[in-house]
């Protein structure tokens, strides 16, 4: 059978946001990166499980609580097979990425990471998986080393090879950058720390919604994302743990859910996942996230992907072919994010410009200011993508960059 | 498009390009930094204050074209003020920038001060232009060292 060809128009009317204006054209959203926009079906998801299930979970012998219980453990096997965890009690929900690494970081973190030991990260790293670290390692006299990149934004892995050894208590490192949109070599990654018996944290949150992710095959300890990139809502996101982790780590937040019994003197903590899931959860989140993901099964993530990488390919030339331009993020390996400087022009400038056209980009540090600070620049503009946009979109980017030009001119 | 010109004018493109005072003053009276996170422009303030009068004033700093420009501007329109009517400038200069679209402007006060009239009509560009101000105003009121961050 030959692949269908991606019908974008399609697909762009899946996304109601998609048809709306701004400044009195054409919505153009690039901006993705920072959060995707959602498809009908997760608005509709949300509806219908406020409008017709709403219960508290685990909790309950009446319909709805079962009815949102189901729902709310349907939702979980759904992420568990999107990912290829081998079982769902390694699926932990949480507020987001960040709250994902700050449970490792907390938790196992807390056992592993003891004085004179060392925490691995990247120069390219959010600051979501540079801060929880470094608050660690400050509190517990452990060193936090920086895997250093090239120009074109690539890790440099021999120097990652060289700095694993007895001391490094934990690897946390990004499978693809926000601000460049690399995407690192994970696997590797992996296998270098598990050769030194270090676990790895793989911050998902740019990766997931661009890359089919499967953890069994990349081996990594821990896997953190953010529903919100992946078409889902806002504050739920999926931290993935190997069961063997898990099951040693200490609890992050006490509270309900997380039980089994408590006595004053004593408490049994509850099974996994639970453990981590203190107090009433993000239910219609996690319904959201889990049509989310029906949604993408639906689009094909291989599909979309290739899709993506025509675009980021027409786009990088386009870009390129503009005097005073200069990308910033050239690796070979890299997905949807066109990060650029225009000489003697300010990114805010570009960003309120290009807005004014109705195009939406991300201007500034994305979050990654030691990576601003290793390219020397205060800031970027940075256009991303999702498989909803479409090549006029990137002529229409194109031109407002024109107009910035002749505004400054 | 006519909104961008208002924004962008000749004068503010012109303090952007050639930013007037723009130094370190090794002899200041007091200086101040000031941060906006949104976006990271960052500028620092120096001042030499003397008997209320402000002797010289410069500033150091990146950002957008607004926030330099309204840095340059803010620099000779202050110098030569006292203390008090530097505050004052800044209280019309901060009304004019958050005015609503549309609204009057006390052009005599302002001077060319008002090439910056059209911010108001960018909400979110308006720390751009008062962050330079507000780090002033915190180097007078002697916070030194504090980070402003605006609004
Ligand atoms: C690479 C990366 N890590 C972490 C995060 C943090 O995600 P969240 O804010 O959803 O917790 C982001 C979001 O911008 C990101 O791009």
């Amino acid at each position: 059978m030959t692949p269908q060809p991606f019908d974008v128009e399609a697909v762009r009317r899946d996304f109601p946001i998609l048809s709306r204006e701004v400044a009195g054209k054409p919505l153009v959203y690039l901006d993705s990166a920072a959060t995707s926009q959602k498809p009908q079906v997760v608005i509709d998801a949300l509806a219908a499980y406020y409008s017709g299930i709403n219960a508290n979970v685990h909790r309950g012998v009446h319909t709805l609580s079962q009815e949102a219980t189901e729902a709310y453990e349907g939702a979980r096997a759904k992420v568990r097979a999107f990912i290829n965890a081998a079982e769902d009690a390694e699926i932990v929900f949480t507020r987001g990425t960040t709250e994902g690494i700050n449970l490792v970081a907390h938790s196992l973190g807390t056992q592993r990471v003891v004085e004179g030991s060392e925490v691995i990260i990247s120069n390219m790293e959010h600051h979501s998986n540079v801060v929880p670290w470094q608050i660690l390692c400050e509190e517990r006299g452990a060193r936090l080393r920086v895997v250093p990149i090239n120009d074109d934004g690539e890790l440099l892995m021999d120097e990652y090879e060289a700095m694993l050894g007895p001391k490094t208590a934990l690897v946390s490192i990004v499978h693809m950058s926000n601000a460049l949109g690399t995407i690192n070599s994970a696997k590797d990654i992996v296998a270098l720390a598990h050769a030194h018996g270090v676990p790895v944290l793989l911050d998902g949150a740019q990766a997931i919604p661009h890359l089919p992710v499967d953890v069994g095959e990349l081996d990594c300890d821990f896997y953190a994302f953010s529903g919100h990139k992946l078409f889902g809502p806002t504050g739920i996101g999926v931290l993935y743990g190997k069961r063997e982790w898990l099951e040693q780590m200490p609890p992050y937040q006490g509270g309900g859910d997380m039980i089994k019994s408590v006595t004053f003197e004593r408490t049994i903590y509850n099974d996994l996942p639970y453990k981590f899931e203190a107090g009433t959860p993000h239910i219609a989140g996690v319904v959201g996230l889990g049509a989310a993901i029906d949604y993408v099964n639906g689009i094909g993530l291989e599909r979309a992907a290739a899709y993506e990488h025509e675009l980021l390919e027409y786009g990088t030339e386009q870009l390129q072919a503009i005097g005073g331009l200069r990308l910033i993020g050239t690796a070979r390996h890299k997905a949807s994010v066109l990060s650029f400087v225009l000489d003697g022009i300010h990114p805010h400038d570009i960003g309120t410009i290009l807005d004014t056209q109705g195009i939406a980009i991300r201007t500034g540090h994305h979050c990654t200011q030691p990576l601003m600070q290793r390219f020397q620049i205060p800031a970027t503009a940075r256009a991303s993508l999702a498989f909803y946009n479409t090549k006029s979109e990137i002529d229409a980017l194109v031109e407002g960059i024109h107009k910035t030009f002749e505004v400054f001119s | 498009m006519s909104d961008l010109v208002e924004l962008y004018q000749e004068l503010v493109l012109d303090h952007n390009n050639r930013p007037r005072n723009k130094r370190a003053m090794e002899d200041a009276s007091s200086t101040a930094d000031g941060y906006n996170p949104l976006c990271g422009d960052q500028v620092s303030v120096f001042l030499k204050v003397e008997d209320g009068v402000i002797a010289d004033v410069s500033f150091q700093g990146v950002g957008c074209a607004i926030s330099q420009s309204s840095a340059s501007m803010m620099t000779q329109n202050v110098k030569g003020k006292t203390v008090e009517e530097a505050e004052a400038l800044f209280e019309v200069f901060h009304g004019m920038v958050t005015r609503d679209p549309g609204a009057e402007v006390d052009s005599e006060s302002l001077g060319e001060l008002e090439a910056l009239a059209g911010v108001c009509a960018f909400p979110n560009r308006i720390k751009c232009a008062s962050l330079a101000w507000h780090t002033m105003a915190a180097s007078l009121n002697g916070k030194q060292q504090e980070q402003v961050t605006t609004e």
